[in-house]
């Protein structure tokens, strides 16, 4: 059977499947809707938070990107897998004692005041909907490649499916296909990644592989490195990245991960404390395992393709060059008119470009696997997308029905209305999520990274400090917060996008690049909210008390 | 001075829950720690001090940067849930 057909049957044995669930888990009152009833097992919400988390960035892109970064996509790995420890140690628990049904919930809670409670509801949809034009417009990549249906028309399917399961089934119907979703998307990364490894070094944990030798015997990463030299890379184990820039961006990026509401919002959906704590272990277990994987396999597809068009004719070369290069994502121009590909680090003499973007999606090809497993991937990466833009699309609809409509401007609203304005929030955030899938902004990538940089410069200050810090009041957060956001969207907006006068690299402050910026903006932040809850009037008694509760697991009376 | 039973009870009790939050802010200090120096340490500030040692194909700090730290990150976690439910039950502030 071709490529085509198999991905016709897996994709649609997948979907299918999350239909299914959907349709028996419906949400029947808000609790359901917003927090799935509050009695997940741990180790079910361990697997939908990685699936949640892991999106088509991670499952698509990350791999690619750390290919062409060597050393550099450290700042990826380590970043989105240790604001696990903080998420687990600082905030998992105590936001699962507190147990109310939003992040802004929290923050209006804890600081008394309704102007908090708005700041963090702007953030809360300014981090959610960047983040849900990236899922889907994934979707309509993965579609337009695997099905040569329109980008267009992959979109609406998408929306389609994820309108029908978010709607209809809440946090309910979103935990339990996540759960399936991440079942596909790591058998979709891991068995490509087996055969590659052992294809290469005949080892076939792509893990140990990593470290192996290839079949003349020197190792992987010693052979790469030489390749990346006579072609005039840079090493790849050593990378090009500035040592402050990249502690900036790793820590941006870990603190960004544990301020992510749609994160957050997942261990209010277990019964207890202590399985607050242990499912963050198990989410870090299963994103662990795709985690570890990705940097192998980027050494792979690096040596892999390397060895495949370097000075190679182009005539000669195998389908999956042409057909990558219909969608324009690869792109051959022939500078020296010796019909040779010649792929080198000079961009002047440089003939060939390649989107980070396929490495994953293209990887089954180079490597001649089987059609099932190409179309495998395909379906794995529609898990991934999906199952992080339904996780983002909750927050935003329980953030207008609950933060917005229930609690500022219709507090007697009855519970089958709020539920019907849940599912309101959850279709318009769909369409308009949709909107963007379909006319992306030019600077989705650049957008997606602002979602983090926001994130730690705001929410993840806000509820540490919340926690840890008694003495910390309403002035000094909303000061802190507000701070923090305005600093990170300032230097966002010179340094990526050219306003307030712009500015190159070495422009930088202290060298740090916008993606890492958001370590600065915390510290800011941070700063800010210390020395203002100083000056000004301590927090209520009541507010007080609650801060102590949060910090014993056992339950009052 | 006669103090009252329950009150004393109660002073004991903010004692006991005063020790519980001394020692959770001592074990996040030390696991955090092992968590900065894995990640920030290993894999980044001492990266090519490290990749000076080799362990078979890896240069050790490059293996920290892009497997190692993640690994014991996963350990930590769940050492700290150990640690926690064990000192939850010493405290007696355990979910019934």
């Amino acid at each position: 059977m071709d490529v085509q057909t198999w991905t016709f049957i897996l994709v649609g044995m997948s979907f299918a499947l999350y239909i299914g669930i959907a349709i028996w888990t419906r949400a029947g009152s808000t609790k359901e809707f917003y927090i799935a009833g509050g009695d997940v097992s741990p180790l079910a919400n361990g697997m939908a938070t990685a699936a949640d988390w892991m999106s088509a960035a991670s499952f698509i892109s990350m791999a690619g990107l750390i290919s062409f970064m060597g050393y550099d996509g450290a700042v990826y790995l380590m970043g989105w897998t240790g604001g696990y420890v903080l998420l687990a140690l600082l905030l998992a628990p105590y936001l699962r004692k507190f147990g109310k049904f939003t992040v802004p919930d929290f923050i209006g809670d804890r600081y008394y005041s309704d102007i908090a409670r708005m700041v963090a509801v702007i953030c809360a949809i300014i981090v959610s909907f960047t983040y849900v034009a990236g899922q889907m417009r994934g979707v309509g990549i993965v579609f337009s490649r695997f099905l040569e249906v329109p980008i267009n028309m992959g979109v609406y399917i998408g929306m389609a499916l994820v309108f029908f399961y978010a709607v209809l089934g809440g946090m309910k119907g979103i935990t339990y296909t996540q759960v399936a979703q991440y079942c596909v998307l790591i058998f979709a990364f891991m068995v490509p990644a087996f055969f590659i490894s052992f294809q290469l070094t005949d080892n076939i944990i792509p893990q140990l592989g990593f470290g192996g030798t290839l079949s003349d015997g020197t190792y992987l990463l010693d052979k790469l490195d030489q390749l990346h030299v006579e072609l005039g890379f840079a090493e790849y184990t050593n990378g090009t990245k500035s040592m402050v820039d990249v502690f900036a961006i790793t820590f941006a990026l870990m603190a960004g991960t544990a301020g992510l509401p749609h994160v957050i919002v997942r261990f209010f959906t277990v019964p207890k404390v202590k399985d607050a704590r242990i499912s963050a272990g198990w989410a870090l277990v299963f994103i662990a395992i795709l985690y570890t994987t990705a940097p192998a396999i980027s050494a792979f597809a690096r040596t892999n393709l390397i060895n495949t068009v370097s000075n190679k004719e182009y005539n000669t070369m195998p389908s999956w060059f042409s057909n990558w290069e219909k969608t324009g994502l690869i792109k051959y121009e022939d500078k020296n008119k010796d019909g040779l590909i010649q792929y080198v680090g000079d961009s002047e003499k440089n003939e060939l470009v390649i989107d980070r973007d396929i490495m994953v999606l293209a990887n089954p090809e180079i490597a001649n696997l089987p059609n099932w497993v190409i179309a495998l991937v395909a379906a794995g990466g529609l898990a991934a997308a999906l199952s992080t833009a339904a996780g983002l699309l909750l927050v935003i609809s329980a953030t207008i029905s609950h933060d917005l409509i229930k609690k500022q401007i219709k507090p007697d609203i009855s519970e089958k209305h709020e539920l019907m304005w849940a599912r309101i929030g959850a279709g318009v955030a769909v369409i308009i999520a949709g909107y963007f899938g379909i006319h992306p902004p030019g600077f989705v990538a650049a957008v997606v990274a602002l979602a983090f940089g926001l994130a730690a410069a705001s929410f993840f200050p806000a509820i540490i400090l919340g926690i840890f810090d008694k003495r910390m009041n309403k002035e000094g957060a909303i000061a802190g917060m507000v701070a923090g956001i305005l600093l990170m969207l300032f230097y966002m907006i010179k340094y990526k996008f050219g306003g307030f006068g712009g500015g190159t690299s070495s422009d930088w402050w202290f060298g740090i690049s916008p993606e890492g910026f958001g370590t600065i903006a915390m510290i800011v932040n941070v700063l800010v909210s210390v020395i203002i809850s100083r000056f000004t009037p301590k927090t209520p008694i009541e507010v007080q008390e609650m801060v102590e509760s949060i910090r014993y697991p056992r339950k009052e009376e | 001075m006669y103090v009252s039973t329950t009150e004393r009870i109660e002073t004991m009790e903010k004692e006991q829950r005063k020790r519980y939050w001394e020692k959770n802010l001592k074990y996040l200090m030390i696991l955090l720690s092992i968590w900065f120096l894995v990640s920030y340490g290993a894999g980044i500030l001492f990266v090519d001090y490290l990749n000076n040692i080799r362990i078979g194909g890896f240069k050790l700090g490059f293996w920290f940067a892009q497997q190692g730290a993640i690994y014991v990150f996963v350990v930590l976690i769940f050492i700290y849930v150990r640690l926690m439910n064990k000192l939850d039950k010493e405290f007696d502030v355990d979910e019934k």
